[in-house]
Parts: structure tokens; sequence; C-alpha cells
């Protein structure tokens, strides 16, 4: 259950729905990005399923794997999330080097200091 | 042969392209681009066609866009465009050229990116970086930026890049060295006995004559200037113009006694149009004596100004002479500068303004 809404799999439009990847025995971890993330990458989801994940840095890592460039708009080379990106993880701003559990609910969010 | 002209400008929302005819008197509009991403510098290759936009957004970071398709779809890479590991992050990218098959990006804080592979990947170029006076530059009122770079039309292991406000510097080794290029440009905000150092000036703008590579002018924050010597030794122009403060410049793309300046009212002084009536000057003697160029342009209210990219010349034999606003107009003169009709308005800021003609 996340905190701004059901859980993922009443969801219903785009931000709803079966998704992307996810092949492995434990439980993927569940990825939203911004929609002016996906907006940047041709053929992304909105909902994302990532395997074998330790951490916000391979998260990321794995979502650059399937759309090259990605790490890149969320990551910058200090390196940390960008300044105006949040990363929550299970409800909680994270950092990169954040655990992530199997089946983590996790959101990649541009930060209103940004907008 | 029947022409398009075409000008890419980069805008505080996206980049947006305007297109016409050979006899450029009706522009469509297109735009925004680049997801409206603040976008500092369009520049096309009118070889090719291919465009290229940088710009860095608040959330996602500094990149490179494309387009080979005229602006009807683009992409956009930042892969290379980053410092090492630990260091301040790029970001945005300032500025663009390309040529000697090289595309190099300007950014913020101040460094130089050259792509060997048309914009998709690029590589620091460390001599600029590790320069030993790179610990002491100080931003300007728009940051670190580094918003022109220069390439020579001959020797692809020459260019120069302009910097605010650490001053111009030149490479002659590809990008191995490079040398501060800034004696006789003055620093009017240091103390009387420091005005001349190596480094520190604020350059706002740098431009090349044509078919003369090492004459260059230069609108700097304190002064305007020409070097008939590769940036060795600058002399001041600026005598006969109504302030010494401006950002852009635009060279004649053919006479390379002729040179184009927009002064503003001065650095304290509000930094609009002098006595809020919009002028373009222009010299014909390589900026000995000079002329302003008003009508058309706004006579009263003109609290404008124009930015340091945000002029330029097309390549027609009769050429046009273009620049906007950071109040959103665009403007065009077919006689040199002397008179000029407004072709765009209600714009975001606009950062840039570049030409390029192709075969329609």
């Amino acid at each position: 259950m996340t905190e701004d809404g059901p859980p993922i799999g009443e969801r219903g439009g785009e931000r709803g729905g079966e998704p992307a990847g996810g092949t492995g025995t434990a439980p993927p971890a569940l990825v939203r990005l911004s929609p002016l993330l996906v907006t940047l990458f041709p053929g992304a989801a909105a909902l994302v399923a990532i395997d074998g994940a330790g951490t916000v840095a391979d998260l990321v890592a794995a979502l650059d794997a399937r759309h090259p460039g990605m790490a890149a708009r969320i990551c910058d080379e200090r390196p940390a999330i960008r300044r105006h990106m949040n990363v929550f993880v299970d409800g909680a701003r994270a950092s990169l080097a954040t655990p992530i559990r199997p089946g983590a609910d996790i959101f990649i969010l541009t930060a209103i200091s940004g907008g | 042969m029947a022409t398009k002209t075409l000008l890419l400008l980069g805008t505080r929302k996206g980049a947006f392209l305007l297109e016409s005819d050979a006899e450029r008197r009706d522009w469509t509009v297109r735009g925004p681009f680049c997801e409206m991403w603040p976008i500092n510098h369009v520049l096309g290759d009118a070889e090719t066609g291919t465009i290229w936009a940088a710009g860095g957004n608040e959330w996602f970071g500094p990149a490179i866009w494309k387009s080979s398709d005229l602006g009807r779809s683009w992409s956009h890479s930042s892969r290379g465009l980053a410092y090492p590991e630990g260091s301040t992050p790029v970001k945005s990218a300032w500025s663009l050229a390309v040529g000697h098959g090289r595309v190099y990006a300007g950014v913020e804080p101040a460094g130089v990116f050259a792509s060997a592979d048309g914009g998709e990947s690029f590589a620091e170029v460390k001599g600029l970086s590790e320069h030993p006076s790179r610990p002491y530059w100080m931003p300007g009122g728009g940051g670190l930026i580094l918003h022109h770079v220069l390439l020579h039309p001959d020797d692809p292991e020459r260019y120069w890049v302009a910097i605010s406000s650490a001053g111009v510097f030149e490479t002659r080794d590809g990008g191995i060295s490079f040398t501060p290029r800034n004696r006789g440009v003055r620093c009017d905000y240091m103390p009387e006995d420091q005005r001349y150092p190596e480094t520190g000036q604020c350059v706002h703008s740098i431009v090349m004559a044509a078919g003369r590579p090492d004459r260059l002018y230069q609108q700097n924050h304190c002064g305007m200037y020409r070097s008939d010597d590769g940036g060795e030794n600058w002399v001041s122009i600026e005598q006969g113009l109504p302030s010494s403060f401006g950002f852009p410049a635009a060279a004649h793309p053919s006479d390379p006694d002729r040179v184009f300046l927009i002064p503003l009212n001065g650095d304290i002084a509000g930094r609009f149009m002098p006595d809020a009536r919009a002028a373009v000057w222009r010299s014909a003697d390589a900026g000995r004596t000079w002329a302003d160029g008003r009508t058309g342009l706004p006579q009263e209210g003109a609290y404008f100004n124009v930015l340091r990219q945000a002029m330029a010349t097309d390549r027609h034999d009769r050429p046009g002479l273009y620049f906007g606003t950071n109040s959103g107009s665009l403007y065009a003169s077919l006689d040199e500068g002397a008179s000029w009709s407004r072709i765009a308005e209600n714009l975001p800021v606009i950062a840039s303004v570049e030409t390029m003609v192709i075969a329609a």
C-alpha cells in the first residue's frame, strides 16, 4: 500500500495494469516513473518492474540498460540523485545507497523545486 | 536553386524554428521543441540539414538535442556530457559549434566537450578544465557559462572559447592546451590597478570576420573590441557607441570590415535599450565609426535586452540580419541593419538566434 493511492493492482489507466519487465522468482520492485521522464524515452512505460536491484543505484542502472540515457536524467556525476529529482522507496525519500527489498514500491518523481 | 531560410531559436521554453523562402518576407513559426526545456543555443549544419539544440533542465540536467528532419522529431543525449565523478555537476549546455567532423558543446559550469559521432556522445576537453586559471574563474550574472565556441575555418586544431567571466581562451592543438586571449580587454569591476588581468574578463560574445580568421570581434561586459591577430591583442572599438555594455555581436557574412552590435544602456543602468529606444549599431570600417539603425524598431518604452547569442546573419547574397529579445520578439533586417521588421512576437525569452539556408 502506498501513501498516496491504492495498491498497484487496483490502479487504473496508464498508472495501472501489468508492469513492464520482471521475470525473476523474487517479486520485482515496482517503479513508477514521472510522466515527464516517460515522455523523454519513447517506448518507456509509466510502470516498470525491476528484478534483482539491491539499491537505488542498481535500480537506476537497470533502468538505464532498458532505456539508454535514463540514468543521466535521474542522477548526476557527484554521483547522486539530481537536486530536483526525488526517488521514494516504500514511501521514504531515498538516496542512491538506499537498499531495495523484493517487491519494493518505488516512485521516481520530478520535485516541485525544479518546476 | 530555390532555397529555404530557417531561423533557429533557443528560448527559455524550448527551441523554435522559423521558416521562409529566399525572399524572407513571410515566416512560419514552429515549436516549442525539445519538450519545452530551456534551450540556450540551436545550431544547424546546412550541408546535412541536421539541427542540434543545447540546453538543460532543472530536473533532468544537460542535454544536446538533435533533429535530422528539420525539427519534426528530436532525440537527446548527454552521454559523456559530465565531469569526472565527484565534480560539481554539469548544469546545462550553453553553446554549440560544428565543423571539421566534430560537434562541440560549451557548458555550465564552464567547460567544453567534443563529439566525434555527430553529437551522440561527448568527451570532456580536459585541456580547458585543467587550465591553471580554472580555480579562479568567477561566474558572471548568468552563471559560469561557456557561451561561445568559435572554430577556425581551416585549422581543425584551432578554436576559441568564451567564458563569463573568465575571458577568451584559444587552443591551437585540438584542446590539449589553452592560452588566455584577453590582452587589452578591461575589467572595470576590478580595482584601478588591476583592470587588465590575464584572465577574469567578462566576455559576452565573440565572432569571426568573414574570410579573415585572425580578425575577431568581441562584445564584453566592459567594452567592444577587435583583434586582428587571432585574439592575442584586442583594441577598443567602443568610441561612437552609446555605451560600453551589451551582449551580442554579429559579423557580416562576406565583408570582414562589417560588424553589428546592440549596446544596452549600461551594466548598472538597467541593461535595456539606451533611452528605451531600440537600435542596432553597425560599422563598415571594422569598428572605427558606427551608425545606428532604428527604422522599424520601437522608439519608446523599449525596456528589453538582447542576450549573448541572440543576433545572427544569414548566408544569402543580400544577407539578412536577425535578433531576438528577452521579451520574445524577433526582428529582421534585409538592408544590413538600417531598417527592421518584427517577424515574431510573444515568444518565450529568446536566448539565441542562428540561421540555416538549405535547398528547398
